[in-house]
């Protein structure tokens, strides 16, 4: 096949930088007429293309309330913004991890009203409401979650970038009835992916949790 | 050698749990993109769509547009990198080549090459803008198909070529001999933590970075090379690293992007490359095919090898790796043959993934002698007994130490391999065939050379640092160790700093060695901190005015004189008397360049595998690896090394393949749901055992390189068991269940 037979990038497809344009010129009028009236004429242009963003920002942002690790907050996001996004660059919750942004790897996951679910697969905008947890809201103080105890025991983790998903995961697992054996909890631990390949240690910890039968 | 040093394993404790391990289970461990930096920007890449030629024309007008966006760099209006004009390798790999260039000029290398960058103030404004970027290209012909061009293999440039002991071609003439062709695909490292860094200009010839790298000191030095900046004007932070095996131990384009595109907007870039991205732009595991030749006498005795390997590298790189070494010294062979070529595609440059090279080779290699001990009609555990070689048949000296027999028995004997019966195809349960392989894995061992520094306080606490990264293996931790076994100082009360680059400079994690060089310079400086304990305990502590410094016992944080026993004095009050809030010093260890040894880890691996007799799929249902590494310091994340590099060995046997569509030299399979990689479900009890006997040679811990030989083997020794298994020899990886039905 000859290279110029080749298809076009799939982004290319979507390329709409004249609506882009609509937008933004509607914004910037909008701005302008509110700036006019309180800005002197000169320092218009220079603070033009700040505000404009600024406006354009506003109104790109939808209020959102959520509870994480039993705090509220009350939030204005982009409707585009995903969950695990907002958590890691916007409120410094690093602990959930972005593996592949795709749902493909379990890295980002977290609890909504107590069930696993991937963050980078869930809008941000759409949790309204709802009670998020996060890893660092898994232990109570200094006391750390028995499922964090057993997988430092059981050393089920190497680089520790799978793990706060892994026992996001795993707490979920046990909840659910899910880790009645070993075979069971590997079915349904295989939504996370541990490239250091700690799959034994972890089975393990969560084992021992699953026996010690304390209400987790 | 440091006899007199040796250290003490059998006072150790039981295995510690991991130093930083609370840190990692509760989210606190902060990764490269994630520390926190003051109006930080997102930086996100735009790759080439075509595999070769030139770009015609860039728009970046759109993207510039976009909201939010604060800069868009291309070759066009990108600051320049100064190193890369002084020519040579500014951001050098161990390749020889050009490393490339990112932004420098229009020409293309390869499918999905970084050639614009977008700057924006959030992360989901820096990606819509990056998709719009306009490019045409004047593409040309291009080839990324290893087996259309293996008329174009050519010797790596300087390297020394063949390599023949005796007669190279005696295994054909052999009674009983095997010739054979093995392929090894593209595997992408893929670790779970995505290349990432924050760059950070702090003045116009200044720059702080947090980076993901393996080698805090090696990006540093990448970085001044690139901008022609002084060592102290350049500051890698690394604390975590979300693992790498090989993928973060060189510089990439990516990271160059970021700092050129934190010069030319004046914020602090973070970028972070997206999972698509791991595929093509640091690096992977290259296709290899493989050519070996095997002949024996009747009752086993090999008579000679030969070994030729084809590699894939890019057009402006020599990637090049030791697939055919281990074939030299693993068995005791008079005539043996090698040869190592690579064919330049137009793909992005290859590099060490775990294991490297050997884990590629030991595939023929342990397959190829698997197969011979079937023509044999012999056992393969014997068949490599009998040709057992005791010293090192390719350089002709002794081993620092081999404990591969041992190896061999402990895993026989724990998988029960004498048990089995041998006739292929023989063995099932519940409807399944069953089938038990093996294979040997190796790997050398060495030290290099590092610095550490101790620093113990008056309140007790003891810290140890040094320019070291740590992807996983458990760094801090073994440090901790060895500094506390050999200061006799708590290791609950010692901190061992590692991940930046301004603390004695420390060795890049790779190659099996940290243990080892790292390990080397703690114990240095731990040896230091009490020599100077002492001294000041004659200077200054009651009772040890007139003693000598060979008088001095050192026990559990106390200096003892050993011509009165009842004369001791706490290293904290030595601080006291001498009115001392703290005392530091430094060790450097150099590394060990002994020619009268040959060093090396082994392993062995033995696998039982199912194999659905209907559906052709295979499960590795018990694994039990053994490691002659030297003396183990700590034995539960030694066993977690050896699990990891298992789990990698069921992925190369079992799913991993990198599979491009060679009509556009572009990646199909680029992302984790195509990609297969081993998940809980795949990966079975595994059994790690130790031989555990020290290397008297190699450094005072006696210990060798752990990480890589966990791999080297594994997937002859799954490829193996599916032989016993189904009577089917499967040559080409992974084992996917079409090549079995
Ligand atoms: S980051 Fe969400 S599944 Fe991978
Ligand atoms: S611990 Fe590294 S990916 Fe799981």
């Amino acid at each position: 096949m000859q290279p110029d037979q080749q298809p076009p990038c799939p982004h290319e497809e979507n390329a709409c930088d004249h609506k882009h344009d609509d937008r933004r010129t509607f914004l910037k009028k909008s701005s302008f007429l509110a700036a006019v009236a309180l800005t002197p004429a000169p320092l218009i242009k220079a603070a033009e293309k700040k505000a404009d963003e600024k406006i354009a920002a506003y109104f790109e942002t939808v209020p959102v309330n959520l509870e994480i690790n039993g705090k509220q907050h009350s939030l204005k996001v982009e409707p585009r913004t995903t969950l695990l996004d907002l958590l890691r660059e916007q409120l410094d919750l690093t602990g959930t991890k972005k593996g592949c942004d795709w749902g493909q790897c379990g890295a980002c996951t977290v609890h909504v009203n107590g069930k696993r679910v991937l963050s980078c697969l869930s809008l941000a905008v759409m949790q309204d409401g709802k009670k998020i947890t996060t890893i660092e809201g898994l232990a109570s103080g200094e006391q750390l979650h028995p499922m964090q105890e057993a997988f430092i025991k059981y050393d089920g983790f190497q680089c520790g970038y799978c793990t706060p998903g892994q026992i996001m995961s795993a707490v979920a697992c046990v909840r659910e009835g899910h880790a009645h054996s070993e075979d069971q909890i590997r079915e349904y631990m295989s939504g996370n992916i541990c490239r250091c390949g700690a799959y034994r240690n972890i089975v393990d910890a969560i084992s021992e949790v699953n026996k010690g039968g304390q209400n987790i | 050698m440091e006899n007199e040093f040796f250290f003490n394993y059998d006072t150790m404790p039981d295995p510690m749990d991991r130093v930083d391990g609370k840190m990692k289970v509760t989210g606190a461990a902060k990764y490269a993109s994630e520390h926190p930096v003051e109006d930080v920007h997102y930086g996100v890449l735009v790759g080439s769509t075509i595999a070769r030629g030139v770009i015609k024309n860039i728009d970046t007008k759109a993207a510039e547009r976009a909201p939010g966006v604060i800069g868009v760099l291309t070759y066009l209006n990108s600051p320049k990198v100064p190193g890369y004009d002084a020519g040579g390798n500014p951001v050098k790999g161990r390749t020889t080549g050009q490393p490339l260039r990112v932004f420098y000029d229009e020409v293309i290398y390869f499918n999905g090459q970084p050639i614009a960058l977008v700057v924006a103030d959030t992360f989901e404004r820096a990606v819509h803008a990056a998709s719009l970027v306009r490019t045409q290209y004047d593409a040309e012909k291009h080839s990324t198909d290893i087996n259309a061009n293996l008329d174009k293999a050519v010797y790596p440039r300087g390297r020394s070529n063949d390599y023949t002991r005796g007669n190279a071609d005696a295994y054909k003439t052999a009674p009983v001999k095997i010739e054979a062709e093995y392929i090894v695909p593209v595997e992408v490292h893929l670790p779970m933590e995505l290349h990432s860094i924050i760059a950070k200009w702090d003045a116009e010839d200044k720059v702080t970075v947090y980076d993901k790298t393996q080698g805090v000191k090696s990006t540093q030095r990448s970085i001044m090379q690139a901008f022609k900046l002084p060592e102290q004007n350049v500051q890698v932070y690394a604390p975590f690293v979300g693992g790498g095996f090989g993928s973060a131990l060189r510089t990439w384009p990516h990271e160059i992007a970021a700092l050129l595109g934190a010069k030319k907007t004046g914020k602090p870039v973070k970028l972070v490359l997206g999972r698509d991205q791991m595929f093509t732009m640091v690096g992977y595991r290259p296709y290899t095919i493989q050519k070996f030749g095997i002949g024996a006498t009747a009752d086993g005795k090999i008579i000679g090898m030969s070994h030729e390997a084809i590699s894939q590298t890019s057009t402006y790189e020599e990637f090049t790796e030791g697939t055919v070494n281990m074939t030299r010294f693993l068995y005791d062979v008079p005539n043996v043959f090698t040869r190592y070529k690579i064919i330049p595609l137009d793909v992005s440059t290859p590099t060490w993934m775990r294991g490297p090279g050997e884990a590629t080779g030991s595939f023929a290699l342990e397959s190829a002698i698997d197969e011979l001990a079937y023509a044999l009609n012999m056992d393969p555990l014997e068949l490599r007994l009998k040709n057992y070689a005791e010293t090192d048949p390719e350089k002709n000296r002794p081993f620092s130490s081999k404990f591969l027999k041992d190896a061999y028995q402990l895993g026989a004997d724990k998988i029960g391999w004498y048990k089995r019966n041998r006739q292929p195809r023989s063995m099932q349960e519940n409807g399944w065939l069953a089938g038990y392989g093996m294979s040997t894995g190796t790997f050398s061992a060495s030290r290099g050379n590092a610095s550490a520094s101790a620093r113990l306080s008056a309140d007790g606490k003891l810290v140890i640092q040094s320019a070291v990264a740590d992807s996983g293996p458990g760094t801090a931790t073994v440090m901790t160790q060895i500094a506390s076994e050999t200061v006799g100082w708590p290791a609950n009360k010692i901190t061992f700093e590692l991940g930046d680059s301004s603390l004695p400079p420390g060795p890049t994690q790779g190659g099996s060695t940290t243990t080892s060089t790292e390990g080397s310079a703690v114990h240095a400086v731990s040896v230091a901190l009490q020599k100077k304990l002492g001294e000041l305990a004659i200077k200054a502590s009651p009772g040890f005015s007139n003693a000598k410094t060979e008088d001095l016992v050192f026990d559990n944080g106390k200096v003892i004189l050993s011509t009165n026993k009842t004369t001791t004095v706490s290293f904290t009050d030595i601080l006291k008397h001498n009115s001392l809030n703290q005392v530091e010093v430094t060790s450097d260890s150099k590394s060990l360049n002994d020619q009268k040894y040959s060093m090396y880890s082994f392993s062995v691996h033995f696998v039982k595998v199912l194999v659905n007799p209907l559906t052709g799929v295979v499960k590795v249902n018990r694994a039990v690896s053994v490691a002659d590494a030297g003396r183990i310091v700590n034995e539960k994340t030694a066993a977690s090394q050896i699990i990891g590099g298992v789990t990698g060995g069921i992925g190369m046997a079992l799913m991993e393949e990198g599979i491009l569509d060679n009509r556009y030299g572009r990646w199909i399979n680029n992302n984790f749901a195509d990609y297969h990689v081993p998940v809980s479900a795949d990966v079975p009890d595994i059994d790690s055992l130790f031989v555990n006997k020290p290397d008297p040679i190699i450094n005072p811990m006696g210990a060798k390189g752990m990480g890589e030989i966990a791999l080297i083997g594994f997937a002859a020794a799954v490829t193996n068991a599916v032989y016993h298994a189904t009577g089917k020899r499967i040559r080409s990886l992974p084992v996917t269940l079409d090549k079995l039905i």
